[in-house]
């Protein structure tokens, strides 16, 4: 026999053994770990409604939103830049996983209330899930029409958001949707709205994305009782440190659930498209973050 | 007759030799996966610092071989938005999981007894998929059967390609500042 042949067989468990170095050792052992998903999205909107994520632990977000008038006003208008209306916010993250959040909006005078709670998160390595799942439940106080009782003037939101990262990229969401008004603005409307909303995003570059967002209403579209239309947005998100700041074209007025979803009166094919943008900042609260800053590692 | 037992002893001679490397190996291996990554970017206008409590390290105390690994998506940042950038912006962990050291000590060390050494290991360092030859110092310590490995160095962020954009350029620190304390203990089998 080839003697050469012959030792290469003899030898050939040490040669693999050896190959068998100190690195890949520790990363056979670490092989079963899973890695949360994190950043399906910039912010806690996608557009106009909520995304999956919440903000973390001792974390605070202060968010204003500014809509404008329509485009096809023109130029009297300024192509509706004279008209706004606005809502401030703050949300806190009371776990890493349940969220507070309180808002006032300029239109209607609603003042809104809300907790988000994510129930599932994404995660890769050893063991997989999905996606990720956070249930959202909010109500409100419109107190623009001061003669109606207290009870007509709430409504109520609830929601289970349902988002996959796909790579680094693409995150796509979808938001069905439950709504009751205690009181609808147009007479003869339902009290329950049952709608789908389906959104996403595409980073187009490290701290840009391209965002889109539509919410189907189960509903007939554009009645005597319900003179509305299905809600679409189109935007992008543009990153920077603790800011993030949102930017979109939108046929919806409001920054509420209620609104964007169960009153939107303009179409886009009309041209009834509004102008916004979302500002986004992020305070810690975490004392730990504080020390951290004086210590000398 | 004799040339069949030959073939024999030959043919049993490498599964003994995978025993023994197994048997004096696993005795004279140290590891830790529990070890303490820390690094900071000092800057007049913020400070920002992290922590990584589940490193992994493992030593060959025979022949001086060391590896180091760790995941970047285990840092701990006590600002969240700084963790989800490091993370996103930075280091791109999703596709450079891991920070890694694979190398060897510089200078033959006496395991088995208590002492302290000012020693070096060289070896591939990779961060954010960029691998550098490089020669680290620190401090060995060995004591009660532990051993204790210290080193602080620095990773200048343009050496691994790390990019930071110019609104945040005066913010973070072109040589981050690292500190590893691992303690190793013998690898049981």
């Amino acid at each position: 026999m080839n003697s050469a042949r012959l030792l290469l067989f003899i030898f050939f468990p040490v040669i693999t053994y050896a190959q068998d170095d100190l690195l890949s050792q520790l990363e056979k052992q670490d092989s079963t770990r899973s890695f949360p998903v994190e950043a399906t999205f910039k912010s806690t909107r996608v557009v106009n409604g909520q995304s999956v994520e919440t903000m973390k632990k001792k974390h605070l977000d202060f968010r204003i939103s500014h809509r404008f008038g329509r485009l096809n006003s023109g130029a009297y208008q300024f192509f509706g830049l004279d008209q706004a209306t606005m809502r401030m916010g703050f949300e806190y993250g009371v776990t890493d996983r349940l969220e507070v959040g309180v808002g006032r909006s300029t239109s209607q005078k609603v003042y809104d209330f809300f907790a988000k709670y994510k129930l599932i998160e994404q995660t890769t390595g050893g063991r997989t899930i999905p996606v990720s799942v956070t249930v959202f439940g909010g109500t409100g106080i419109a107190t623009v029409n001061r003669e109606l009782v207290f009870q007509n003037k709430l409504y109520y939101t609830g929601q289970v958001l349902i988002a996959r990262k796909f790579g680094e990229k693409l995150s796509l969401q979808l938001s069905p949707t439950w709504l009751f008004r205690n009181h609808p603005e147009v007479t003869g409307d339902e009290k329950i709205l049952l709608a789908l909303g389906i959104g996403g995003r595409y980073k187009l570059s490290k701290r840009v994305s391209l965002n889109g967002e539509y919410f189907y209403t189960a509903r007939e579209k554009n009645t005597v009782t319900a003179p509305y239309h299905d809600s679409m947005s189109f935007g992008v998100d543009i990153e920077t440190g603790g800011h993030v700041f949102q930017l979109h074209f939108t046929n919806s007025l409001g920054m509420i659930e209620k609104q964007f979803i169960g009153e939107t009166s303009g179409t886009w094919s009309k041209g009834d498209i509004h102008y916004g943008f979302n500002i986004s900042r992020t305070f810690s609260f975490d004392k730990k973050n504080k020390r951290a800053a004086k210590e000398k590692i | 007759m004799k040339r069949y037992f030959f073939v024999v002893v030959i043919l049993t001679i490498p599964a003994v030799l995978c025993q023994m490397g197994e048997a004096f190996g696993q005795s004279l291996m140290y590891s830790t996966s529990t070890g303490n990554t820390r690094f900071s970017s000092e800057t007049p206008l913020e400070n920002i610092k992290a922590e990584n409590k589940k490193s992994q390290a493992i030593l060959n105390t025979s022949t001086g071989e060391l590896a180091i690994r760790m995941n970047m998506r285990d840092f701990v940042f006590p600002n969240k938005l700084m963790q989800e950038h490091f993370n996103e912006n930075y280091m791109e962990s999703e596709k450079y999981p891991t920070g890694t050291f694979s190398g060897k000590m510089d200078k033959v060390i006496d395991y088995s007894k208590d002492g302290e050494y000012e020693t070096s290991a060289t070896g591939k360092f990779t961060v954010h998929g960029v691998t550098k030859t490089r020669t680290i110092s620190g401090k060995i310590k060995i004591e009660d059967g532990k051993i204790s490995v210290n080193s602080d160095f620095q990773v200048p962020l343009a050496d691994h390609k790390i990019d930071v954009p110019e609104i945040v350029f005066v913010k973070i620190a072109q040589k981050i500042d690292v500190k590893a304390q691992y303690v190793l203990v013998p690898v049981k089998k």
